[in-house]
């Protein structure tokens, strides 16, 4: 087995007396899919944060590709590798589709100081940015504001944008967050090839989505992970079933 | 409903024509009304980077407005004086030259920008504002208490500096000087927009943390935005300065800085000729109104309430019919 990709190791996080995160060590290996579940304020939130960026553990670390990424910004995880989706859609509503792949293809090429020559100039990024888009199947939106998106639509620019990245894993809050029966199967056939591109961290509540997709499931109650294992360890542990999957699995 | 590029250009051949047709009429104060206005409209451009596009309310922006104007003032009353300037153990001479003048008014803006910029945007929202202004406020009354430079009672330059080629001196020249100076930074304001650093820029107004997880640093992006915008902002100081060949504390004064939020809102937010409509209504309602009763900044207000409640993305936004930025 190879190094994994992403790994944390005993991470803690407390808010005043609450412990929302509690010795979380989880890895994230080459080519799976590695679904996060938890009841509601479990502490995946929090969980994902910590990984970004967005917040600092109190303890443990973080490694991504085999590097200390702990103290690193958001940024910089960014540019290190990680590809992350939101849970609630962070796209520049103003701005047209297209340009919102193409803040993604700016940011992987590190280069925005440019102030004269225009935005559609630089070829290869305007490709990255259309191929993500033709992939999510977008590309005939390109030039909608993307305030004028369906609820759909956004989950997919959301993920066009993580894709413009190459990033060497993702991670992903709820993508399927708010999608209906079919858009929710579309989004799990699209996932379900990109295992091979990079790894994915899925935080999700859609349990078919889940079950489904993940090689390998976590699950997190009360910031703690309880157990870590395959579709059927997990729907066979009693004490997944006693604490989470309860009355409805 | 109108175009906006039509629009724009409607707008800058209404502003050309005015001081040439003053000029076949004998009528120099319009013309010098008219150079008032560019210049203002070239304050305001400049902080409508900040505002517009990176979303900084600065209500210190007349600092830089104000450096630009003492940058003019030191220079040429030393130049006038015939004594050189004393700073640091360098000695500097003065100088009535303004290419050099206008050199030394955008790397002052710049440099005060960035270190404002620095300790500002470590806050958001009513705390930039304020600490904006709190930045206005000892600039003002450090300008008052520099006795050396006039202090209070500003300083007078008795002649207008000179540009190679032109006599500036004469209004309609002088006009002419600040208008292409105004189109420039349009120029490069337009091309902003286009460009890669507009677009992180915009989107670090409106999500950053978007732009964080794409690997930019929305900081950084808004430091350099507020950087270009206060050096604008300093130019249009020092072409201030020379047209009313007086400087004074008043340049940095936060009723200024005020007034440049208000006409930009009143033109359009984040619009390429947003501030160029604000300054040009601002001046004539000044001069106009302002002949009627000394009471005119009550219609100004009223205007301003009109726009706010009804047509958020001022009057580009309500000729064009599009909603602009927000901010």
């Amino acid at each position: 087995m190879s190094n994994p990709i992403l790994a944390t190791h005993g991470l803690c996080k407390s808010f005043g007396a609450l412990k929302a995160t509690e010795d979380v060590s989880i890895d994230l290996r080459h080519g799976e899919i590695h679904a996060i579940i938890g009841p509601n304020g479990a502490g995946k939130s929090t969980l994902i944060q910590q990984i970004s960026g967005a917040l600092r553990p109190d303890a443990g670390t973080i490694e991504l590709l085999g590097h200390d990424v702990t103290r690193l910004t958001t940024q910089a995880r960014a540019r290190a590798g990680l590809g992350r989706t939101f849970q609630v859609s962070a796209l520049a509503m103003e701005d047209t589709v297209l340009e919102n792949v193409l803040l993604g293809a700016l940011g992987a090429s590190g280069r925005p100081w440019r102030f004269w020559r225009s935005v559609h100039a630089d070829k290869t990024q305007k490709e990255t940015a259309l191929a993500a888009l033709e992939r999510v199947g977008l590309a005939d939106a390109k030039d909608q504001r993307t305030a004028d998106l369906s609820h759909g639509q956004r989950r997919q620019l959301e993920v066009a944008v993580a894709l413009t990245l190459t990033p060497r894993a993702f991670l992903m809050d709820e993508p399927m967050a708010g999608l209906g029966a079919s858009g929710s199967k579309q989004m799990t056939g699209f996932l379900d090839g990109l295992r091979d591109e990079a790894p994915i961290l899925l935080v999700e509540h859609d349990m078919d989505a889940v079950f489904a997709l993940a090689d390998r499931i976590s699950v997190l109650v009360y910031g703690r992970i309880i157990a870590t294992g395959s579709v059927d360890d997990i729907r066979n542990d009693a004490a997944v079933r006693a604490a989470y999957l309860g009355e409805d699995a | 409903m109108i175009g906006e590029r039509y629009l724009n250009l409607l707008v800058l051949a209404a502003l050309m024509a005015v001081p040439l047709w003053a000029l076949a009429a004998d009528e120099p104060f319009t013309i010098t009304l008219a150079t008032r206005a560019v210049i203002l409209a070239l304050a305001a451009v400049g902080l409508n980077i900040a505002l517009g596009m990176g979303g900084l309310v600065s209500l210190g922006h007349a600092v830089f407005f104000g450096l630009g104007g003492y940058a003019m003032g030191i220079l040429a009353s030393h130049a006038q004086s015939y004594t050189p300037l004393e700073l640091f153990g360098l000695t500097i001479e003065g100088t009535k030259s303004m290419p050099v003048i206008w050199l030394t008014a955008i790397i002052i803006s710049a440099l005060a920008a960035w270190g404002i910029g620095l300790l500002s945007l470590r806050t958001s929202g009513v705390y930039f504002i304020m600490i904006t202004l709190a930045f206005g406020q000892m600039f003002y009354y450090f300008a008052i208490s520099w006795s050396a430079y006039g202090g209070e009672d500003g300083l007078s330059i008795y002649v207008r500096n000179g540009f190679p080629g032109l006599n500036t001196l004469v209004p309609i020249e002088y006009f002419g000087l600040c208008f292409a100076v105004l189109c420039l930074a349009l120029l490069l304001n337009a091309r902003l927009q286009g460009s890669p650093f507009g677009l992180a820029l915009n989107a670090a107004r409106q999500v950053p943390a978007r732009v964080e997880t794409v690997g930019l640093d929305p900081m950084r992006l808004k430091l350099l935005a507020f950087v270009l915008s206060g050096a604008i902002t300093g130019l249009a100081g020092a072409l201030f300065a020379d047209l009313n060949r007086f400087v004074s504390p008043t340049m940095f004064s936060w009723q200024l800085s005020g007034e440049l939020i208000v006409l930009i809102v009143i033109g359009g937010v984040g619009r390429l000729m947003g501030p160029v409509i604000g300054a040009c209504l601002f001046v004539t309602l000044e001069h106009w109104l302002g002949g009627i009763t000394e009471f005119w900044h009550v219609f100004l207000g009223a205007i301003l309430l009109l726009i706010v409640l009804f047509a958020r993305g001022g009057i580009v936004g309500l000729l064009t019919g599009k909603e602009g930025p927000h901010v």
